[in-house]
């Protein structure tokens, strides 16, 4: 068997078989889908406060009984033979959670005279579905006083909503969504470049204080150590990713099951609250998305990002002795444009065809993180080709330069590098 | 045919001449000395003969042909100073991953592995972790990875450090079993006195340069001092002779030094007319310890750093 191969083996089998990898690999799409679960629940059951509010209405608003809002679930109860200063001393000890006092007020004119008391703070969407329904009783008022029916208002009132038409093959554009995917591709991998980057540095660190590096260079080349762990590491990522993959369609298909109110509110087009139609555009807006091209990116620039990063984290891995401080400092070169790249694809997902994102999306040290930004708005096909060739050819010469500093680092001792050293062994000849 | 032939090698670093100008041969089956003080220039010469490192100049040949440290580091079994196992992989797994790493096949790596951990009585260890061994354990469990694979170049550096009188003998032992079977040793040690148990050959190194080649027996007779310990049955008062000084004296033992131009028979027949009873009569060689102190004192204890015109 090939040397490197070996080499990768182990390092994705002592990976894959540690626990915590099970743990990571398990919990965090439990989370995410619970998260997610969670926020649809809520979505769902909106207006389930079904709280009491006694009214006392001054104004004769209600005429006596609440036509409410959409939504508002809340009781309402008048009050006749109460003062408000006198109710205002006794609703909670009545029973009631609310006490809305409406005083007489021109019906034709803005008020903001109308008061609800409670014990603490009242939450703001129970504010505005109370707002709702005091806004839909004066609007019937107003009808009322200039003689307009509630049908003929109907056919004048007008919710006209521009549709967003992108692109020659007129695409629904659904921006929101898009971003909201665009940016948390980005941050994945962000995250991921700097999860599994400076694992591969502690791996080289482990190699080298541990002398391991010495006993195995004796066997092997140093490259196809480096290059070994490097992708090694690279396919737990992977592993990772597809586990994840696996377990969420997995849970999306078993959470019907376990809970088919959720799923019949969450596809029924008869949906009771605000909030989950929301939820339904999103999924909607997910539909349009291009998910092929999507998967294809996010792969590629994964993978090219990694590979690019791990070997400037096993460079600095290699030069570092025991001083975990040493590593910090080396580190923050290579963070930098990391870093960089989430602050320019947070703009390129506002303007995906600005120069700072073309720019961003084109320079292979910030293009994996910058790319996913504006994946999803239809960028020119070469623009692309260019990024992703670009990313390709720095990989590739990244790893050569680093593959010779790694080479002199990892056997060296007790001393302590800089970068000018650093660069010297990089572009010295062999 | 020598195993190891080494042709003027040179390794210079910016600060230092690590290894400047050493040559020297090892025979099949023989155990070979490498000495000298700290910062001699041993490992960086070590590590030019396993292809870690490329020398400046002089060239390497390896069982009769250059060396090619891609195919020929298979033959070769290296044991660092410093120990390197991975701390968190099974024992087990980890002998198998060096073994296969040197390119034995699967089952061939698990047959030897097998093999030498019943040698060494470590079968109980295979599903351990290296963290949970001991020095002297970790040592040995070194020492099997890197001979295992039936190297036809061993080398150790520090072979017995940690490593208490049994298990020393053992891993001893092993190294006189592996030599009789062919295999050539590079024994790279600072303890003298395995040296002369152990060693057929020596080189001794000092700031990158050999000072001294030899069998341990030539080495020996090249810087003995003609001294001689005579046991008498009773000391004379006075002792005066031409051919010799007493140098030191102990209970019924004196210690001479001959001098120039005599011989031992001068001294023997001095005594024989003094009419005293001669119990033992021997030469004192010098040990390796003294030579090599008397070698390498003087010189800076630790080497100084200078600039090195390439």
């Amino acid at each position: 068997m090939n040397k490197t191969a070996l080499v990768i083996q182990r390092e994705y089998l002592v990976r894959v078989k540690k626990k915590s990898f099970v743990w990571t690999t398990i919990l965090v799409p439990i989370v995410i889908v619970g998260f997610y679960a969670a926020m649809i629940a809520i979505g769902v059951s909106g207006g389930g406060e079904s709280s009491k509010i006694g009214v006392i209405d001054k104004a004769n608003l209600f005429e006596g009984k609440a036509d409410k809002a959409s939504g508002d679930k809340a009781e309402y109860v008048f009050i006749n033979n109460e003062t408000p200063e006198s109710f205002k001393e006794k609703y909670v000890k009545e029973g009631y959670n609310y006490f809305l006092y409406i005083p007489p007020f021109d019906i034709n004119k803005k008020t903001d005279s109308i008061t609800l008391y409670s014990q603490s703070t009242i939450s703001i969407a129970q504010k505005s579905r109370i707002e709702k329904t005091i806004n839909k009783a004066i609007e019937i008022k107003r009808l009322q006083s200039a003689n307009i029916s509630p049908e003929q208002y109907r056919s004048i009132k007008s919710e006209v909503s521009v549709e967003n038409i992108t692109g020659k093959e007129e695409k629904k554009g659904v921006a929101g969504v898009a971003a909201a995917v665009s940016f948390a591709l980005g941050m994945l991998i962000y995250v991921v470049l700097l999860i599994y980057g400076t694992m591969v540095m502690r791996g080289v660190m482990e190699e080298k204080i541990s002398r391991v590096a010495e006993v195995v260079v004796s066997s092997v080349k140093p490259f196809q150590l480096m290059l070994g762990k490097i992708i090694g590491i690279g396919a737990v990522g992977l592993t990772q990713f597809a586990i994840w993959i696996a377990l969420i369609i997995g849970l999306n298909l078993i959470i019907p099951i376990v809970m088919p109110d959720l799923a019949t509110q969450l596809t029924g087009q008869e949906v009771p609250s605000g909030s989950s139609g929301v939820i339904v555009e999103i999924a909607s807006g997910l539909k349009t998305l291009p998910m092929g091209l999507i998967i294809f990116c996010f792969i590629f620039y994964f993978l090219g990002g990694y590979l690019l990063y791990a070997s400037l984290f096993a460079a600095v891995g290699s030069v570092v002795s025991d001083d975990q401080q040493d590593a910090q400092q080396l580190i923050l070169p290579i963070m930098m444009p990391i870093v960089l790249g989430i602050v320019i694809m947070s703009k390129a997902i506002a303007e995906p065809n600005s120069g700072l994102a073309v720019f961003g999306s084109l320079f292979p040290l910030t293009s994996p993180v910058v790319m996913m930004g504006r994946i999803m708005f239809d960028i020119p096909v070469y623009e692309l080709v260019i990024s992703m060739v670009l990313l390709v050819l720095t990989f590739l010469f990244l790893t050569w330069l680093t593959a010779k500093i790694y080479r002199t680092g990892i056997l060296l001792y007790g001393k302590k590098v800089t970068w000018k050293e650093m660069m010297k062994w990089a572009f010295r000849k062999s | 045919m020598n195993i190891l032939e080494v042709q003027h090698l040179r390794k210079f670093y910016a600060t230092q001449k690590a290894v400047d100008d050493i040559s020297f041969t090892l025979a099949p089956g023989s155990i070979f000395g490498l000495l000298g003080p700290n910062g001699a220039g041993k490992t960086t010469l070590i590590r030019m003969i396993t292809g870690i490192f490329f020398p400046d100049s002089g060239t390497i040949n390896f069982n009769g042909k250059k060396f090619d440290p891609e195919n020929d580091i298979a033959q070769i079994g290296y044991m660092p100073e410093e120990r390197g196992l991975y701390k968190k992989m099974k024992i087990g797994d980890q002998a198998l991953y060096l073994a296969r790493l040197k390119g034995l096949s699967k089952t061939e790596a698990m047959e030897k592995v097998k093999e030498w951990f019943v040698r060494f009585e470590m079968q109980s260890w295979w599903n351990k972790k290296v963290e949970d061994l001991s020095k002297g354990m970790g040592q040995k469990l070194q020492f099997v990875t890197t001979v295992l694979h039936e190297p036809k170049l061993i080398i150790l550096d520090e072979p017995f450090s940690g490593l208490d009188p049994v298990n020393s003998n053992l891993i001893k032992d092993e190294i006189f079993r592996l030599a009789k079977k062919g295999s050539s040793i590079i024994f790279s040690t600072h303890r003298m006195e395995q040296v002369e148990e152990i060693c057929d050959h020596i080189i001794l190194m000092n700031k990158g340069q050999k000072i001294l080649d030899g069998t341990v027996h030539q080495v020996k007779q090249q810087f003995k001092e003609n001294l001689f310990a005579i046991g008498l049955d009773n000391i004379p008062e006075s002792i005066a002779s031409d051919a010799f000084d007493v140098i030191g004296r102990e209970n019924d033992q004196l210690v001479l030094k001959i001098r120039e131009g005599y011989t031992p028979n001068n001294v023997l027949q001095y005594f024989l007319q003094q009419q005293t009873g001669i119990h033992a009569f021997h030469e004192i060689l010098p040990s390796l310890s003294d030579i090599f102190i008397k070698l390498v004192e003087g010189t800076p204890l630790s080497r100084q750093f200078q600039t090195i015109k390439a």
